[in-house]
């Protein structure tokens, strides 16, 4: 295909990615800002205020970004685990496989559509903590590069999923089992000096840590790991998928017999 | 004459061991309306899925329009539409949308893309129904929609998998005509049917596969012709009692009234009718027992020894 081809197939698969969850609105983007919302209520408000400061801030202030990076995680990763096996699932992937696109723009064009999905969550949970806090973003750089590395990451770690995946219930295992015990032991309502030392050399081994404390550091300007460090981590981690993403494609696991 | 297709040695071994291919090979010419017939298991499938890169092959080579699929597979790509034998389309985008995508996924810019999805689906009478969600259609319009889908990059071939599977006889008979249109305008077309009429009508050559080899592979002339025995179907005038020995010929009662004689091409009826009357039996009328091609199919299949009767 040429240059022109390509982009306008990339173009295709990624507005179609955004038009399905765009047209199931009421599974895609309110369950999450309900959600959100009674998390601000219950552990910013009612809890929050019982436990005074943390790293500086009030817990309302410290737990939002860590709230914004958890929906942002889990809405990109499962928009591409459910869209990706529902296409399995319909058999209509062979409309993407029997076409000239490269395999490239396949994952691209899927994570486009999963970073969208969980970026845009993201700008809906943080208006929505507008009404119990103020944002003061201290580092728009980096809080914006970390919501898009983040976002990227975890659609391809929901493409995985989805590539490997012989049933719904294979795309609801690691989310449940893996990733929800990840992002809740990885900061998001917690500073890592509160730990033991034990259990904070062991939290260290969480990627998401990185991810929520690169975040945090983007909006409040505080973190528990170096913030260079984290990104880098992100970046890493980012490489390591989608080469084997791109691998799994090219091998035709999963999807061609 | 350029090559629509060229299969060469083509294996296949699944995963749990079932060797569904065994070194198959054939061409097919540009141009032409060819058909892939054999019984289920066979390994039409397989060769479909390997062709249209659904399957990966363990050996041999696939080349479509001269490109091999493994040196060149998006450009041999783009010249090949396929209508699967199941429907595989998005059950909940509409019907406009499914061909616009599809056109979008080979690179077609919108404009064009526009342009070709009304074309199709006016031509396969879904431009009316383009705004329905696909799952609401028809079993016909579904696989109408499919053909519209394989067509919108406008291919230069055309693989069908029984295109006309659990569709009325209107249904088919309009789509056998916008094939042999399709055809006319230049689409090379492989079809895979179990209406073995339907192969008779619209196919000029024909591989026969059985247990992952090609058993037959000629035109559809020449394989008719190898039928050296017709049947004849006689309606009689009066009832019979049991089946007349008619000197010469082979007879069997269909019901009390209808009788059918194997009469050897070359031979003449005059003859045949002269024994009737002899024997006082009259015939009010008569015809050809058609499906031609399903007597030469079983034979070819059951000589091979391993397919499964149909």
């Amino acid at each position: 295909m040429s240059w022109v081809e390509t982009w306008i197939a990339l173009r295709t698969l990624s507005y179609k990615e955004v038009r399905r969850f765009m047209r199931i609105w009421v599974q895609t983007l309110l369950p999450p800002a309900i959600t959100m919302t009674l998390y601000f209520i219950i552990f910013g408000n009612l809890i929050g205020a019982r436990i005074g400061e943390m790293g500086g801030y009030d817990y309302m202030q410290y737990v939002v970004p860590g709230l914004i990076m958890m929906s942002i995680i889990t809405n990109s990763y499962a928009n591409v685990a459910s869209s990706f096996y529902s296409h399995k699932f319909q058999h209509c992937i062979e409309e993407i496989l029997v076409s000239p696109m490269p395999n490239y723009v396949v994952l691209l064009g899927f994570v486009i559509g999963g970073a969208t999905r969980g970026i845009l969550v993201g700008v809906i949970v943080s208006l929505l903590s507008l009404f119990f806090t103020q944002l003061h973003v201290q580092h728009i750089g980096v809080t914006i590069l970390v919501v898009f590395l983040t976002a990227i990451l975890f659609s391809i770690a929901g493409f995985i999923n989805a590539v490997f995946a012989n049933k719904f219930d294979d795309i609801a295992i690691i989310p449940t089992f893996i990733l929800t015990p990840l992002t809740y032991l990885g900061g998001v309502f917690y500073s890592m000096d509160l730990l033991p030392d034990f259990w904070r050399m062991v939290s260290m081994a969480n990627p998401i840590v990185y991810m929520v404390n690169a975040f945090r550091y983007g909006i409040l300007g505080v973190s528990d790991v170096d913030v260079f460090f984290s990104i880098a981590m992100i970046v890493f981690f980012v490489i390591i998928f989608a080469s084997y993403a791109l691998w799994l494609l090219n091998r035709g696991v999963g999807i061609r017999e | 004459m350029t090559k629509a297709l060229s299969v060469t040695g083509l294996n296949k071994t699944y995963k749990n061991g079932v060797i569904a291919l065994k070194g198959i090979s054939f061409d097919i010419e540009e141009g032409d309306f060819f058909a892939l017939l054999g019984p289920n298991g066979a390994g039409k499938s397989t060769t479909i899925g390997i062709i249209s890169a659904l399957v990966n092959k363990t050996s041999g080579s696939v080349e479509i329009f001269g490109e091999d699929i493994s040196e060149n597979l998006s450009a041999a790509k783009k010249m090949l539409g396929l209508v699967p034998q199941e429907f595989n389309f998005n059950q909940f985008e509409t019907v406009y949308n499914i061909l616009i995508t599809q056109a979008g996924y080979y690179g077609i810019p919108a404009a064009q893309a526009r342009e070709n999805t009304e074309k199709y689906l006016r031509t396969l009478g879904l431009w009316e129904k383009r705004h329905s969600v696909s799952r609401m259609l028809s079993g016909g319009m579904k696989r109408r929609l499919m053909v519209a889908r394989a067509l919108v990059h406008e291919p230069k071939l055309l693989i069908l998998d029984e295109p006309t599977a659990g569709v009325d006889i209107e249904l088919r008979r309009s789509m056998w005509v916008y094939l042999e249109e399709l055809n006319r305008q230049g689409t090379t077309i492989i079809l895979t049917t179990h209406y073995l009429e339907e192969a008779e009508c619209l196919c000029r050559n024909i591989a026969i596969i059985d247990g992952g080899k090609i058993v037959s592979h000629t035109s559809m002339e020449a394989l008719l012709q190898q039928l050296n025995v017709e049947t004849l179907v006689l309606d009689l005038a009066d009832l019979l009692d049991k089946v007349p020995d008619i000197p010469g010929y082979q007879c069997e009662m269909i019901n009390t009234q209808t009788l059918s004689v194997e009469i050897k091409k070359g031979e003449s009826i005059n003859y045949l009718f002269s024994l009737l009357s002899e024997m006082n039996i009259n015939v009010l009328s008569m015809r050809n027992k058609s499906n031609r091609l399903e007597e030469l199919f079983i034979n070819l299949v059951d000589k091979s020894g391993k397919g499964q009767k149909v």
